[in-house]
């Protein structure tokens, strides 16, 4: 398999008050991507997750910079880019689907016309071939009669359906890496569940690389090849999605996933005490040390490293040290 | 079984639809109709569909912010559009709302205990010490401490707030509580936080719950009984271990279908449903559901199924059965 994306070390900082005050948004995450694979980016509101992605595409607002580590795609780090060079890659090889369609979408112009511009810049097509091209694309998508609804606008469109063109948007350029930042989060189920399935469909057409940014543990579940679980900036822990649920190590994880409800079990969901941190003043040591069950007197004080488990199974966590020093992986009590 | 504390026989509201110069009436859009469930006490309701199925406009109608086009609903025996005065106040003190957004649900300007006090004050005659006392209490019974009570909103983080909302909605003896949504807009390890408090509140109080959502496995959790809408009407009710053991309508088999799984290897889904939900304003003939259903007949475009008893205590409005 070949590696489309490798993130190493990625530090972005927000600068605040002439840079007297320091907000690590993102930091030392590092992660890699292979082709045709699906990475989930989980984590709550705050964690990091859509910084890390911002910084992937060099979106990141004016407030934050990328101060260290490097983000190498097809070869090449994009955290060196200039933003003339980032600007021929994005909407060409690395293309992005936000959370919320109409605010994606411009209302002012139709669905056709913002569909062909990636066609149109990155491929300079024109005329026919443009207008052939969007009509492929809107079918790959699956909108009825494309040769008709693509001169309807934005407002003209369900929810679903817009969403969908905003997909079609993505594919546009021919990318190799698609990120996914909580497309779902405004759909109705049934709806989430067609959206889903197209995208998994289209990946497996295209062998896009997808990087799907969710709080949701049962998208996860439904999409991922690999799980990164983000909490205060920081990858805390990351695995194949099937090791994650099977066999949890960080405590948050852990806790993550026995606090969501689980169709027919009425069993007591395990309630996190406190709320995410706030990454202005985070707790010493280890982030998550306040709301963590296990925690001693180190994670207090001292922050964790990453402690590697084999299978590409990686955790911050202290009660891991002497399981990850164990030369053949893991030998667990 | 005791007497229920809400019931809602042939509910229906119907919105007009004006057109033109001279606003006449040229359709309506039909956002509830004919909807009949029954809320006892210490029991949780749980309404579940997706948007524009009439979910938060039963809602309205039980917090009379509506006037239902017809149909009744019955409150501890007593006919909620026949109270007034005195009656009506203490119907508005005993049922109250927790919306889904804390962050726009509570008065940035008001503190705390004025916010909890705000319905004391309206409700009851008790002095101010009283009152103090009251918001005091009513804090400790959602978790947090009485010094934030001289606190504004702002302090607080998403779960703080809907403790404070939850409270607000408890202060008045409340027996029945509408939950709008009550965890969707929070943080996912806080959401257990929120579940389980409000499933202790109801076994200390003994108060109910209507408990609307979308996401399948939250209202399965949380509700003894639950109602699926779907276009304005009810088409499964059943208690919530039934329903998640055999759902019987073809539309909870596709919320079921698209509910996402707890694990990935739970089995997946061979197919989804297709289509979206139409608009309220052109409803399909017969049965509401037949264009997306995969088990249409021919009869389902023709006859609308009415809500019948397939087993104790489940109903179903479908033809299948």
């Amino acid at each position: 398999m070949v590696a489309v994306l490798q993130v190493s070390d990625l530090q972005t900082h927000f600068f605040s008050f002439g840079g007297t005050r320091v907000v690590k948004a993102v930091d030392r995450v590092s992660f890699t991507l292979h082709e045709g694979e699906t990475l989930g980016l989980v984590g709550e509101s705050g964690s990091g997750k859509t910084t890390t992605c911002l910084s992937i595409v060099g979106l990141v607002p004016r407030a934050a910079r990328i101060v260290g580590g490097s983000i190498v795609f097809e070869g090449e780090d994009l955290a060196k880019k200039t933003e003339r060079e980032m600007r021929r890659i994005r909407g060409r090889r690395i293309a992005m689907i936000l959370q919320d369609p109409m605010a994606s979408l411009n209302p002012l112009f139709t669905i056709g016309r913002q569909v062909a511009e990636p066609a149109f810049f990155h491929q300079h097509l024109r005329g026919g071939a443009l207008r052939a091209r969007v009509q492929q694309l809107l079918r790959a998508v699956r909108i009825p009669s494309p040769e008709w609804r693509m001169r309807d606008y934005p407002h003209q469109m369900s929810g679903g359906m817009r969403q969908r063109i905003v997909g079609a948007i993505a594919l546009a350029g021919g990318p190799r890496l698609v990120i996914a930042d909580e497309p779902t989060t405004n759909l109705d189920v049934t709806i989430q569940a067609q959206y889903l399935d197209l995208l998994k469909d289209i990946q497996r057409e295209l062998g896009v690389a997808l990087i799907f940014v969710t709080h949701n543990l049962g998208i996860v579940a439904r999409m991922c090849d690999r799980v990164a679980v983000m909490y205060a900036g920081k990858i805390v822990e990351q695995a194949s999605v099937r090791e994650l649920f099977d066999d949890p190590q960080h405590p948050y994880t852990r806790a993550l996933i026995g606090s969501v409800p689980k169709l027919g079990s009425k069993e007591p969901l395990y309630a996190i005490p406190g709320q995410p941190p706030n990454l202005a003043s985070l707790p010493s040591g280890c982030h998550f040390h306040p709301r963590c069950p296990h925690a001693e007197g180190r994670c207090m004080t001292e922050e964790p490293g990453e402690f590697h488990l084999g299978d590409g199974h990686v955790a911050r966590c202290w009660l891991l040290e002497h399981e990850a020093e164990a030369p053949h992986g893991r030998t667990r009590p | 079984m005791a007497e229920p504390v809400l019931e809602v026989r042939g509910l229906k509201k119907h919105f007009p639809v004006r057109q033109g110069l001279l606003g006449r009436g040229v359709a309506s859009v039909k956002a509830v109709d004919g909807v009949d469930f029954a809320i006892h006490p210490a029991e949780t309701l749980g309404l579940i569909g997706e948007s524009g199925c009439g979910k938060t406009t039963t809602s309205k109608l039980i917090l009379l912010q509506e006037r239902p086009t017809a149909g009744a609903i019955v409150f501890e025996g007593r006919d909620i559009a026949a109270l007034t005065g005195k009656s009506l106040l203490a119907y508005r003190r005993a049922v109250q709302m927790v919306f889904q957004d804390p962050f726009s649900s509570l008065s940035p300007r008001m503190r705390v205990e004025d916010i909890i006090a705000e319905p004391l004050e309206i409700h009851t005659d008790l002095s101010r010490g009283a009152i103090r006392a009251r918001v005091e209490e009513v804090l400790d019974l959602v978790g947090l401490p009485p010094d934030v009570a001289p606190l504004f909103p702002h302090e607080f983080s998403g779960g703080q707030r809907q403790r404070i909302a939850i409270a607000r909605a408890l202060a008045t003896n409340t027996r029945l509580i509408v939950l709008d949504e009550p965890v969707s807009a929070l943080d996912v390890s806080v959401r257990a936080q929120i579940i389980t408090q409000l499933e202790h509140l109801q076994r200390t109080l003994g108060v109910s719950y209507l408990f609307i959502g979308h996401d399948l496995a939250t209202v399965a959790h949380i509700s003894h009984r639950i109602a699926v809408m779907y276009l304005g009407k009810i088409v499964e009710s059943a208690n919530s271990d039934t329903l998640c053991a055999r759902p019987l309508h073809p539309y909870t088999q596709a919320l079921f279908a698209a509910a996402l799984p707890s694990h990935p290897d739970d089995p997946r889904p061979d197919r989804t449903i297709a289509g979206e939900v139409p608009s309220a304003l052109a409803l399909p003939s017969g049965c509401r559901f037949h264009p997306r259903c995969p088990s249409a007949m021919p009869v389902c475009s023709q006859v609308e199924p009415v809500l019948q008893v397939s087993a104790a205590g489940h109903q179903v409005a479908c033809h299948l059965y």
